[in-house]
């Protein structure tokens, strides 16, 4: 893994320019984050992506901060993760010690509720096709256990309210058994040549 | 122990304990605030969701930023922001390290897959809750077909287009579906 001091600075402005326009949790900025720095940038893989996702997800704290000190530290060790989670703490610092001045003017004011209404169109939208790119990856994988993982997570998530700790770890322990079956079946391949 | 000490540690403590991000850190906040330290009333506490959701940011970073605004000025807002990401920032190191170190092991490979199908359903869900969100102000089991918003629902068609179609930034397609849609409304005269 190479540190390139170079990308310091472009890593904190697209961590403040994305935690500035993240409404609405945790994984509306880890699609953000995704279309950044996997798409547009290149600097991560879509795999590595969803691997540190899964661990933001599964260690304690704010997702958002979570996710810019392992992207910080992939891009330029733990200097980047520094300079990456202040890109992401920093936005909402400076919106809420603002707001919190002028609190009841923002919070009667219907211009502000109608634009954070219809903004949340647009987030869908950005998370929804995020998405499709990702679970059509998925399917490309041909394994029908992937492909049934994702939909029976989906599930339980969306429609029972099942927390996304319980998935993880539910999916990793699938994972440790996927990966104790194929060690058994390659020790039974040498046993029979 | 001075005031802002002790929302320094009640802040690390919240941070420390947030497990599953997000809404699981508003009982913490309270509990810590609210009941242990009675630093703000209910009342105060309930603004502060308010505003916590309106705007971006993680919750926990907005209640600290909140709070240490209220409590202390400037210096409040930057020691209760430190509390509330010391926690994750060093376990995230270490668990950053590990990952990088045996990623390529084959057996890593093998148990990371089997996670990887389960991220893209919980990033999914979270989309599908904010669509709902935004296209009937409610979630999927309150959901009536006489609360369904067509404006929303053409800005969230033309943006998921737009997306598809074109390389734009996201961060450009949720502004612009912010200032349009509240153009439409202002035009229709429904603000």
């Amino acid at each position: 893994m190479q540190k390139d001091y170079k990308k310091l600075w472009p890593l904190f402005r697209a961590m403040f320019v994305l935690s500035a326009c993240t409404f609405g949790g945790g994984f509306v900025i880890v699609s953000l984050m995704k279309k950044k720095f996997v798409e547009q940038l290149g600097w991560i893989d879509e795999d590595e992506m969803l691997d540190v996702t899964a661990i933001t997800q599964s260690s304690p704290g704010p997702l958002p901060v979570n996710a810019s000190v392992i992207i910080g530290y992939r891009v330029a060790g733990v200097l980047g993760s520094a300079v990456a989670v202040l890109g992401s703490i920093l936005p909402p610092m400076i919106i809420i010690s603002v707001i919190s001045v002028f609190y009841d003017q923002f919070r009667t004011n219907t211009y502000i509720a109608t634009a954070l209404q219809v903004m949340r169109a647009g987030v869908a939208a950005v998370i929804i096709d995020v998405v499709i790119n990702l679970a059509k990856n998925v399917c490309k994988t041909r394994r029908v256990l992937y492909i049934a993982m994702m939909c029976i997570a989906f599930v339980c998530t969306y429609l029972l309210g099942v927390s996304a700790m319980i998935i993880i770890f539910v999916c990793l322990g699938i994972g440790i058994a996927d990966l104790l079956i194929s060690i058994r079946k390659e020790k039974k391949k040498c046993r029979c040549s | 122990m001075p005031l802002l000490l002790k929302l320094f540690f009640a802040f690390i403590q919240v941070g420390l304990f947030s497990v599953g991000g997000g809404y699981a850190a508003i009982p913490l906040i309270q509990e810590q605030i609210v009941n242990i330290h009675e630093l703000l009333t209910i009342e105060e506490f309930s603004d502060l969701i308010t505003v916590a959701e309106m705007t971006p940011g993680p919750i926990s970073i907005n209640s600290a930023t909140f709070v240490g605004m209220r409590l202390g000025g400037i210096g409040g807002v930057l020691l209760c922001s430190l509390g509330c990401i010391i926690p994750s920032f060093c376990i995230c190191l270490i668990l950053a390290h590990f990952y990088y170190k045996y990623r390529s092991f084959g057996g890593v490979q093998t148990v990371l897959g089997a996670l990887r199908p389960a991220v893209v359903a919980l990033i999914g869900s979270a989309g599908f809750s904010i669509l709902m969100l935004g296209l009937f102000k409610s979630d999927i089991f309150s959901a009536s077909l006489s609360d369904f918003r067509v404006v929303e629902f053409g800005i969230f068609a033309v943006a998921l287009f737009i997306l598809r179609k074109f390389k734009v930034s996201a961060v450009a397609v949720i502004l612009g579906s912010g200032v349009i849609g509240t153009l439409i409304y202002t035009v229709a005269g429904m603000v």
